[in-house]
């Protein structure tokens, strides 16, 4: 009935998660920075890792869900937990997806929006990784997820204003790329911001399971 | 037999007890599924039965004191009338208490006795009612703020705290229940103490006296009311009025479980007196009204709009109500009982206003019995039982665990045997797309083999022709006869050429053909679908050796091999075959 062996299984599994999401979205970083900056070997190397940190994360999450409802565990807020997870997972999961995309595609992006592209992709990362330690401060701390959770919004904001004007610049200034060109970069920088979008959902769950969770 | 049917209306009034009641102390616990009902009900029918037999007394007493109640037709009618009260407003949606209830009834009952009602503990119970939801929602609010200071400070993983919430709330439960066992017994059977048997069970670890026993019939009736009707009352409970998150739950259970015990507790009351302190009264207080007051306490400190005048009016509306209704429903029930009936309702020679009753009369004898050896025996009984059935249920366990084992075994087993025959049967396949190319390179050796003898038989008719010429004596013989040889080379020549020209042409127009036939029939060589393809040319075998570079006997045997390639029967018609193709 009182199963602290599961229970301390399952935290184990749940950090080990959030390990993995945090692991993820720091290779994506250096991902994205190694393409840009033509460096092919490193890029597929942190492609595979971050393949194979995507698959990892995604049994993990299966493990924990299969543990909280076998085992009856929190029924009250095991859907909210299992939503975060899921949340976290995306994030993962749209950063796997996103340098296979780069890797399938094989984007031309022009010598003049590599700075842009490379502060938009730290202002998605930075919006990532501040939603994990108020992910963590979740499961034991809950009353300090509101003061974790606003430089999520934060660099989700400045993700959005920098990604438009990224695509402006694309559509009005670069005037020596062709159509097709301009929608592929503009689809790519839309691939980056989702990054921060799927960041900013997952600190929306958080701040209403904080409340849920006040006694 | 008389005493158990005057029983049965406070039995009556312990199973409504136990089926409403039960979820204040386990409703969140198993409405919000942190505790499986089973469990739930077990820990709150042992901890009632506890709670009333060992500390049920004080209670029973004060409201004995209240309408010194001495004749058994009358507790009935007190606790009928209690009941039917409990019934008609819970069914009308009216908040009601059972302990406001039995001392309207009793208070109808000293009504239609004519004696008077002792006003001290009249008003000493009265005051409980105020105070008890006041001393809940203090109790829940300072537990409150114990919780949430100690949560923030030892900051515990949440799905660590979920497994000492459920340990909390089992243990809070089982004191809830205790509590309530103790303090509300007396609204069950308190009306019946003076006609309690006047017998003690000596069970070695205690000694049970007649009220004691009564107090168990009574909790017995509790603990009936919790397993037959509580489930739904806790769940409606529990994701109803009481939803509330599991810690809160613990805060509310554990407030109302601590005012319930010390309004029961004479232990508690003689320690007070020592120390000088006025004393808690031994008072029924209504459980469901601690429980609103512990919830408002809660909110009270989190500061949110959970007080509302709808609660408090509730609890207010209850303290008028159900006295007043319980009461002249007692009142009337008398009358019937008495005039109707013809039975006693109180007992004549203690009707003298103010007279101290003496419940006991001098015939009665107490009466010991000795329950040490039955009680041991019953004991080792049960604890065999209970052994017996955990190895049983242990094996059973073992046993589906061996199943479920057996069964993924049995799954793996067929996955690989499954696994194991398609590696058969590409191993089949890969040997027969060998032996087909075998088939077809041995073909290709024999045709070489022929061409090779053709060419032998050519070279030796030229060699025989030279031969010829140059036993030619004129010149101009000699000249045609060279001619000639010159010719047939030519011939031979232009007729190598043309075949491969010809299959490229054949090739080119019967392309369809082709296709189908590979499709159709993939087992095929590259000499089965020349011939099929000169076949459907309408060519005699003779010209199609000449075409192959193969003798007619050849072509014979491998139209034979191709019609068994096709699956056709003996007496088929190749032509027709393959010219529906």
């Amino acid at each position: 009935m009182f199963t602290f062996r599961q229970a301390d299984k399952s935290i184990e599994l749940i950090d080990s998660f959030l390990d993995k999401i945090d692991q993820g979205i720091l290779l994506f970083k250096e991902g994205v920075s190694n393409y840009i900056s033509g460096n092919q070997s490193s890029f597929q190397d942190n492609l595979k890792t971050l393949s194979m940190l995507e698959v990892e994360a995604d049994i993990l999450r299966r493990k924990v869900e299969n543990i909280l409802y076998t085992q009856s565990l929190m029924p009250q807020l095991r859907g909210d937990i299992m939503k975060l997870l899921e949340e976290l997972d995306n994030i993962i999961d749209l950063a796997k997806k996103n340098l296979y995309q780069f890797d399938v595609e094989i984007p031309l992006i022009p010598g003049e929006l590599h700075q842009d592209l490379l502060k938009l992709t730290d202002l998605a990362f930075r919006a990532c990784e501040s939603v994990m330690p108020a992910s963590r401060a979740y499961f034991r701390d809950p009353a300090s997820i509101k003061e974790k959770i606003h430089r999520v919004y934060l660099y989700e904001k400045e993700a959005d204003k920098l990604a438009d004007a990224i695509k402006r610049k694309v559509f009005h200034d670069m005037h020596n790329l062709k159509l097709s060109e301009k929608f592929h970069l503009r689809y790519f920088t839309l691939h980056i911001e989702h990054l921060s979008d799927a960041a900013e959902k997952a600190a929306d769950l958080l701040s209403i399971m904080a409340i849920k969770r006040t006694i | 037999m008389l005493f158990l049917l005057f029983l049965s209306s406070g039995l009556f009034l312990g199973w409504s007890l136990g089926s409403n009641d039960a979820a204040n102390v386990f409703g969140t616990a198993v409405g919000s599924r942190m505790i499986k009902f089973r469990v739930a009900a077990l820990i709150a029918s042992i901890f009632v039965v506890i709670g009333a037999v060992f500390q049920g007394k004080g209670g029973a007493e004060t409201l004995n004191s209240l309408g010194m109640v001495d004749a058994l037709a009358g507790g009935f009618t007190i606790s009928l009338s209690a009941a039917f009260t409990v019934l008609i407003m819970t069914k009308r949606g009216l908040p009601v208490s059972t302990s406001q209830a039995i001392v309207g009834a009793i208070i109808g009952w000293n009504l239609f006795t004519g004696r008077q009602p002792d006003l001290g503990v009249l008003t000493k119970i009265v005051s409980t009612w105020v105070s008890g939801p006041l001393l809940g929602m203090l109790f829940s609010a300072l537990l409150y703020l114990l919780f949430k200071r100690t949560l923030s400070k030892i900051q515990v993983h949440v799905i660590r705290l979920d497994t000492y919430i459920r340990i909390g709330l089992v243990v809070a439960g089982a004191f809830g229940a205790y509590s309530l066992g103790a303090n509300n017994i007396a609204n069950v059977m308190g009306v019946f103490v003076h006609a309690a048997p006047d017998i003690s069970l000596d069970f070695g670890i205690f000694v049970l006296d007649g009220t004691q026993l009564l107090f168990l019939m009574g909790g017995l009736a509790i603990a009936l009311g919790i397993y037959t009707y509580s489930e739904k009352v806790m769940k409606t409970v529990g994701n109803g009025i009481l939803s509330m998150s599991p810690e809160a739950a613990i805060i509310v259970v554990l407030a109302q479980a601590v005012v319930l015990f010390l309004f029961s507790s004479s232990s508690l009351s003689d320690l007070l007196m020592h120390i000088g302190l006025p004393p808690f009264p031994l008072v029924p207080v209504s459980s469901t009204q601690v429980v609103v007051g512990s919830v408002l306490g809660i909110g009270l400190v989190k500061g949110s709009r959970e007080i509302n005048s709808k609660s408090l009016g509730g609890i207010g509306l209850g303290w008028i109500a159900t006295p007043v209704i319980a009461a002249v429903f007692c009142f009337f029930a008398l009358f019937f009982v008495q005039n109707v009936f013809h039975l006693e309702i109180s007992n004549p020679l203690n009707n003298i206003a103010g007279q101290q009753i003496a419940v006991d009369t001098p015939e009665r004898t107490s009466k010991a019995i000795n329950l040490i050896l039955p009680g041991i025996i019953l004991a080792s009984a049960i604890i065999i039982i209970v052994f017996i059935w955990l190895l049983a249920r242990q094996q059973q366990l073992r046993l589906t665990a061996e199943n479920e084992l057996l069964h993924q075994q049995n799954q793996l087993y067929q996955t690989q045997r499954n696994l194991n025959s398609m590696e058969i049967s590409s191993m089949q396949s890969a040997y027969e797309l060998l032996n087909m190319k075998h088939e077809s390179k041995r073909k290709e050796f024999i045709d070489m083999a022929n061409n090779l003898t053709e060419q032998r038989l050519f070279l030796d008719e030229i060699n025989k022709l030279l031969d010829e010429s140059l036993t030619k004596d004129k010149l101009s013989d000699y000249q045609e006869s060279i001619q000639n040889i010159q010719n047939i080379i030519h011939q031979k020549l232009t007729f190598a050429s043309e075949k491969s020209t010809f299959y490229a042409e054949v090739e080119k127009t019967h392309k369809d053909f082709k296709i189908k036939l590979e499709s159709k029939y993939p087992d095929l060589s590259e000499h089965d679908k020349k011939l099929a393809t000169l076949i459907r040319l309408d060519l005699s075998n003779k010209e199609i050796a000449t075409l192959m570079g193969i003798s007619p006997k050849s072509v014979e045997v491998s139209r034979y091999r191709l019609k068994k390639k096709l699956g056709l029967e003996k007496d088929s018609s190749l032509i027709e075959f393959i010219n529906q193709i």
